[in-house]
């Protein structure tokens, strides 16, 4: 059995200049929750409307369950299910009808109130899609994905912009889907989001992957799974920011300035702390801040870019 | 089921999987269509109230007075008592309403449309009229009041005439304007209520969104046309029976002549504004495409005036347009009772602009 998405060497140029996507390679298996991560204008929207044939490449391949878009794109249109990133739905139409609607371009749809019970819209069946909340709709715009019953379901951004519980609420909805044998692809630029829901990442920056993995993978390639960020008297900051003299303490695997911020990558806090206690008192220095928290893809997107996930 | 699909069914019970047939997204799409637009006020006023007004408004404005009432102005002065007189006791007289007005009165009324003429008696007992040689109606008056005043003062006819009015449905400005509100009215509707419509749907990526289904794109246009043809059936039902009922209209076509009519100039402007719409990505843009369409219909195109008012030069081109085409074709099966078949040329003209609009259309649309 092909996989169910592949991609390889994907380049998508617009008017000839801009490089969206810059050799873009992806295989993903089934049953696969698979996240790409990245800032925005990172070239993930570009990407996944490519893999969905939404958009064609100006060079490289994709395959979907083995075969080309070119092939038969009415048949991978029935196994695929998609959520873009902004799909304004009619308002005047009522979720039911909405549901119905997407139904009927499928030849096998679920039944529609299986779906509006799956994603908790059945109380609004009868609302209008314009008096909706920004959860609902989006819950909506995935029940007119999941109603064509696909094998493989694309999220865009699916949480963008939602309160915390909505999010939760999407992200239960996913791993449903995936329970079922379901494969996911989605897009996003919260890692929290990559981290709890993909079995596996891409972090794309500027066109391309710049690293591949499980979120646990990529996290290890930070050296140290914590983060100890701590901040010394004002004055005598700059030189003391430099990275050398905290380099050298016990555990420690990088380290980088954020801001007035020293943040060290470490991999046993309990070596480290006192140490850096030790090494503060010492030079006669006085700490204003410390704190030790677990290390995140967020940590990860700047040591590989130097910049954060949500800065432009 | 298909190796390797997921089993859904095992989770929701027994529940047999609906089958859907080839023409259900057909079905949804235009049901969905229908719905929306019930559910727009705005798309009820303007398909189905704005006409009747306009039927209404024009009608009453434009409604022939009785026997071609003459409204003339006499100049205050010394004459003008008798004036008044000799033109009461005319044989025309029912067809004269005359009032005595000081100067400045009565030209400004007459300036102003109030009076189609006025008339001073000048002392040597001869008079001046003042008309307008642009107005139908002042011409036609000058005419009329000189009769009575030259017979009343004596002129003798050299030969005996009667006249006999006839003035019958078919002919009067109301039976003229209907048929033509009505083809304006497909127009409008055919250019906003598709071109508008994609537009809509395709700045709410909502197009985008349907092409990301197996939905066949061929499915989704029939159904905007289609819901075309099923609101084209409402429009001609109203305005016609609204014609018929408060003026009094008869329509001597059959009505399945004007129905069929009604189709092809439904269906020849859902294609010129699926052609307006095919790259639009704003509505805003789309609104001033469609307004530069209709614009030069709405004028030569004999809605509301007959297009031979227009230069000569300026008929083969005004005759080419789709909506002269419809307007006429209406018009000769609506008053005059004419056949589908005597009318070809004329849905010559409408299946060219249908055909042309929906093959450029179909190269150049848009999806996303």
């Amino acid at each position: 059995m092909a996989s169910p998405i592949q991609c390889a060497n994907l380049v998508k140029t617009y008017e000839g200049k801009v490089e969206a996507v810059r050799g873009l390679s992806l295989q993903i298996e089934a049953g696969e929750c698979f996240g790409l991560l990245g800032p925005n204008g990172a070239g993930k929207t570009t990407t996944i409307e490519i893999l969905e044939g939404l958009l064609q490449p100006t060079s490289g391949e994709v395959r979907i369950f083995g075969h080309t878009w070119a092939e038969n794109p009415r048949q991978l249109r029935e196994w695929i299910g998609i959520s873009l990133q902004e799909t304004r739905l009619s308002e005047k139409l009522n979720v039911r009808e909405t549901i119905r609607l997407f139904a009927s371009f499928y030849s096998e749809p679920r039944p529609v109130t299986d779906v509006l019970e799956e994603l908790q819209l059945a109380e609004k069946a009868d609302s209008w899609v314009g008096k909706l909340s920004g959860g609902q709709k989006q819950r909506l715009a995935v029940a007119t994905a999941l109603v064509g019953n696909p094998r493989i379901l694309f999220l865009d951004e699916p949480t963008t912009g939602l309160d915390p519980q909505s999010r939760r609420q999407l992200w239960e909805i996913v791993r449903a889907f995936q329970k079922k044998g379901g494969t996911v692809l989605l897009t996003t630029h919260y890692m929290d989001e990559a981290e709890r829901l993909c079995d596996r990442l891409a972090i794309v920056d500027h066109g391309q992957i710049i690293a591949e993995g499980t979120p646990a993978e990529l996290i290890d390639r930070l050296g140290g799974h914590h983060v100890v960020e701590f901040q010394i008297d004002g004055r005598r900051t700059n030189h003391l920011g430099l990275p050398e003299p905290w380099r050298s303490l016990p555990g420690v695997e990088s380290v980088r300035n954020e801001d007035e911020m020293i943040c060290l990558n470490v991999r046993e806090p309990h070596l480290t702390i006192p140490a850096l206690l030790a090494a503060v008192s010492e030079r006669d220095h006085r700490l204003e801040h410390l704190s030790t928290r677990q290390a995140s893809l967020e940590d990860v997107f700047v040591q590989l870019t130097g910049r954060h996930l949500r800065e432009e | 089921m298909s190796a390797g699909k997921p089993d859904y069914e095992q989770s929701s019970s027994a529940v047999p999987r609906r089958h859907n047939g080839r023409w259900q997204a057909y079905r949804y799409l235009l049901w969905v269509r229908i719905l929306e637009l019930k559910r727009e006020p705005e798309v009820i006023f303007w398909i189905f109230v704005f006409p009747l007004l306009l039927a209404a408004g024009l009608g009453l404005a434009f409604r022939n007075k009785p026997a071609d009432v003459t409204s003339v102005a006499i100049l205050e002065g010394p004459g003008a008592q008798r004036t008044l007189e000799l033109l009461r006791g005319s044989k025309t007289h029912s067809t004269i309403r005359a009032t005595v007005l000081n100067r400045d009165s009565a030209l400004h009324g007459f300036h102003f449309g109030r009076f189609d003429l006025a008339v001073a008696a000048n002392s040597d007992g001869s008079y001046t009229y003042y008309y307008d040689p642009a107005r139908p109606e002042s011409v036609l008056s000058r005419a009329e009041i000189d009769d009575a005043l030259q017979e009343e003062s004596g002129r003798k006819n050299a030969v005996a005439t009667t006249s006999e009015a006839s003035s019958e449905p078919g002919s009067r400005y109301i039976d003229f304007l209907i048929p033509g509100l009505l083809g304006m009215n497909l127009m409008n509707s055919g250019m906003w209520g598709i071109g508008f419509a994609i537009v809509e749907m395709r700045q709410r990526k909502l197009l985008k969104r349907f092409v990301a289904t197996p939905m066949r794109r061929s499915d989704f246009l029939l159904a905007l046309t289609s819901s075309r043809l099923v609101l084209m059936v409402l429009e001609i039902g109203l305005l016609l029976g609204f014609g018929a009922l408060v003026f009094h209209m008869s329509i001597r076509g059959s009505i399945v002549s004007v129905i069929l009519l009604g189709a092809i100039g439904a269906i020849a402007f859902a294609a010129v504004g699926l052609l307006t719409a095919s790259r639009a990505q704003k509505i805003e843009s789309v609104s001033g495409l469609i307004n530069v369409v209709m614009m030069p219909m709405w004028i030569f195109s004999g809605v509301f005036f007959s297009y031979q008012k227009f230069p000569a030069i300026a008929q083969p081109f005004i005759k080419a347009l789709p909506l002269t085409a419809l307007n006429d074709a209406l018009r000769s099966v609506i008053i005059e009772g004419a056949s589908l078949a005597s009318q070809s040329g004329r849905l010559l003209v409408l299946a060219i602009w249908g055909v042309v609009s929906f093959a450029l259309a179909l190269r150049w649309f848009r999806w996303t």
